[in-house]
């Protein structure tokens, strides 16, 4: 033991099992496939729904016990509550999975140039694939969420700020109406605009009432997530920006709303998130059309979802096609929405 | 008002003795603070029971106490910041140069201005640099400044607050970045940004380690050549080093009341309640 015999220890990991350690764990992994595929054999349990629905429980229970076995109870009962999570983390990631990659798969036959350059004005739903497209569709969503985040962020952030800030008379009523408007079925979202706005004024179904309706979709989304993150800017700064002598106005514009700035934009893309695949609410009000129309104050417009509802409504291959293709669109374009909000936004601070 | 006989001889009479030791510093900064019969409410809990108390304009008054004595309840009335909590009540009087902060027609936020405060966690902007965090009040409370005075006043009270030869080479840096210690000195310099005539400071350095306590204390005695300052604080060495006149606050599980004032060197010394020196020798508390 000589001190010249000191040299420079290794860097290793010993809370991470070696090859050998792993041999129980892979055994029992093993044997759980082994079994599930005998059941699934002998039982009438057929598919991979078959093989999903035993092999899960028996994995669970073979882990359970071989950590019974080789360690104590507490360890055990760890090994099984952390599978319990992994099998819930897998169920909720696996529709998300299933759902992108049907999409692809499904929509990228007909993802041609043409259809971002041509609509269906003169191309029939059932026309074959490479004639027609959805610039209309596509030009028409754009429309309806760019103005229904016009009237639902701002409306959506004072009521926030009214029930976070100014907690003024009346907030528990507001806070209610919201939470009870967030239940709101889509599709009476549409009906009311309907009925309010399109039987009752000489305005007619466009793209702005399609907005109107679907802020109604958007606005309680927008204020609980907004409050949410308020209620997360710490008190001191509110104090310290009154004790600066600021009014609660100069207080809330300059330091509060600057501090959640991230995630005031995180609640815009949930609201965004919210309502660009309604259907329902815009059947009503945006009229539906088959062609181009620039104008989103005026006349019927057009908008991806109403687009992939006439297309699996008219159910042949080519429409069917169509479908697809405009739900791939869709999922392009809200991503694209969402990066360019996240990249041209405010860069993430702390909140 | 069931003000009772034992307590009124604690304050008002001790203050005006208090005030013949040291006189005020020499600069013109007005008359000063003066506490009247200040009483604070948490709902129907009384927290703060008749505190009169005079502040002389350049003096360091340090508050002590243990926990739950009132003290920062008390300081918090002295800037209209109580009223925050949506529970509070108040009653008596706080004048700041004669005139009733609590009077009618008063526009809060102009007190604010002259009675500045700095808070026990350092709590700079997260959104502005340190620079704008300094020039923040300016932007707040709409005062008018123009840009090249900005530059000046900026590096005016990060010098005050000695904290300039930290920073100045990186005043677009967040605020967030600097140590909790520089933090709260650049909470300091951003509440001299708008020239309050008095500062409240609510231990201001219960969240430091020694050194930067060191420093802020070295700053609130560069600061009270300019200004009144009141100051909270657990620590009876602080209180000791860097006030003038100290007053000791206790609540005996009833509402917090100002049991002694006096020159600190009096306080720490030769305090008249037997209370107080039980504490300041650290028999409790």
């Amino acid at each position: 033991m000589s001190a010249t015999a000191i040299s420079t220890p290794t860097p290793s990991k010993p809370w991470v099992p070696t090859t050998k350690q792993r041999i129980p764990g892979i055994t029992v992994a093993i044997i759980a496939i082994a079994l599930a595929y005998v059941i699934v054999e002998v039982t009438p349990l057929k598919g991979k729904l078959g093989y999903f629905i035993t092999f899960v429980p028996l994995i669970t229970i073979l882990q359970f016990l071989l950590a019974r076995i080789r360690s104590n109870k507490k360890i055990a009962q760890d090994v099984l509550v952390s599978s319990f999570m992994w099998t819930a983390a897998f169920f909720v990631f696996l529709p998300t999975f299933s759902i992108i990659i049907t999409t692809v798969v499904k929509g990228l036959p007909g993802l041609k140039p043409e259809i971002f350059s041509q609509t269906m004005a003169a191309t029939s739903y059932t026309d074959p694939i490479g004639t027609g497209g959805l610039l209309h569709s596509l030009v028409g969503t754009v429309f309806v969420i760019l103005l229904s985040i016009f009237i639902s962020v701002p409306l959506g952030l004072l009521t926030a700020l009214y029930l976070t800030e100014i907690k003024g008379p009346g907030s528990g009523f507001i806070q209610f109406i919201v939470q009870a408007m967030s239940g709101v079925p889509s599709v009476i979202a549409g009906l009311f605009i309907f009925s309010a706005v399109i039987l009752t004024t000489p305005l007619e179904a466009s793209s702005l009432l399609g907005s109107f309706a679907l802020s109604i979709l958007m606005v309680p989304t927008v204020t609980r997530a907004s409050q949410e993150v308020l209620a997360l800017i710490p008190n001191d700064l509110r104090e310290a920006g009154l004790a600066l002598g600021a009014t609660q106005w100069k207080t809330v514009a300059l330091v509060v709303v600057p501090a959640a700035k991230s995630g005031l934009l995180t609640a815009m893309i949930l609201g965004v998130a919210r309502i660009a695949g309604e259907t329902a609410p815009l059947l009503f009000v945006l009229g539906g059309t088959d062609a181009l129309n620039l104008n989103p104050f005026h006349n019927f417009n057009s908008a991806l979802p109403l687009y992939i509802w006439k297309g699996f409504l008219i159910g042949l291959p080519e429409s069917v096609q169509r479908a697809w293709t405009a739900i791939l669109v869709l999922l392009i374009l809200v991503l694209t929405l969402f990066t360019i909000a996240r990249v041209f936004g405010p860069k993430k601070g702390k909140i | 008002m069931n003000t009772s006989e034992k307590v009124a001889p604690n304050s008002l009479s001790n203050v005006a003795s208090a005030r013949a030791p040291k006189k005020p510093g020499t600069s013109p900064l007005g008359s000063g603070l003066e506490a009247r019969g200040v009483h604070a409410w948490f709902g129907n809990h009384l927290a703060v029971k008749d505190v009169s108390l005079d502040f002389s304009s350049g003096t360091v008054t340090a508050l002590i106490g243990p926990s739950g004595c009132g003290k920062s309840t008390f300081i918090r009335t002295l800037n209209r910041m109580h009223e925050f909590i949506p529970s509070a009540a108040f009653a008596g009087e706080v004048l700041l140069d004669n005139q009733d902060i609590y009077g009618t027609g008063i526009d809060v936020t102009k007190i604010r201005l002259q009675i500045g405060m700095v808070f026990q966690k350092p709590n700079p902007f997260p959104s502005m640099t340190i620079g704008e965090n300094v020039l923040s009040g300016i932007k707040l409370a709409q005062l008018n400044v123009s840009k090249s005075e900005q530059q000046d006043l900026m590096q005016d009270c990060l010098e005050r607050a000695g904290l300039w030869n930290e920073v100045k080479d990186r005043l677009d840096a967040q605020g967030g970045s600097l140590s909790g210690g520089q933090q709260q000195r650049l909470c300091i310099a951003r509440s001299l940004a708008v020239k309050p005539k008095v500062l409240l400071m609510d231990e201001p350095c219960s969240a430091l380690d020694p050194g930067s306590t060191l420093r802020i204390e070295e700053t609130i005695s560069q600061l009270s050549n300019s200004m009144t300052i009141i100051i909270v604080t657990h620590n009876m060495q602080q209180a000791a080093r860097v006030s003038d006149y100290t007053a000791f606050f206790l609540s005996d599980g009833g509402p917090g009341e100002l049991i002694e004032v006096g020159p600190t060197s009096q306080i720490f010394t030769k305090p008249r309640d037997q209370r107080t020196e039980n504490y300041v020798s650290g028999r409790f508390g």
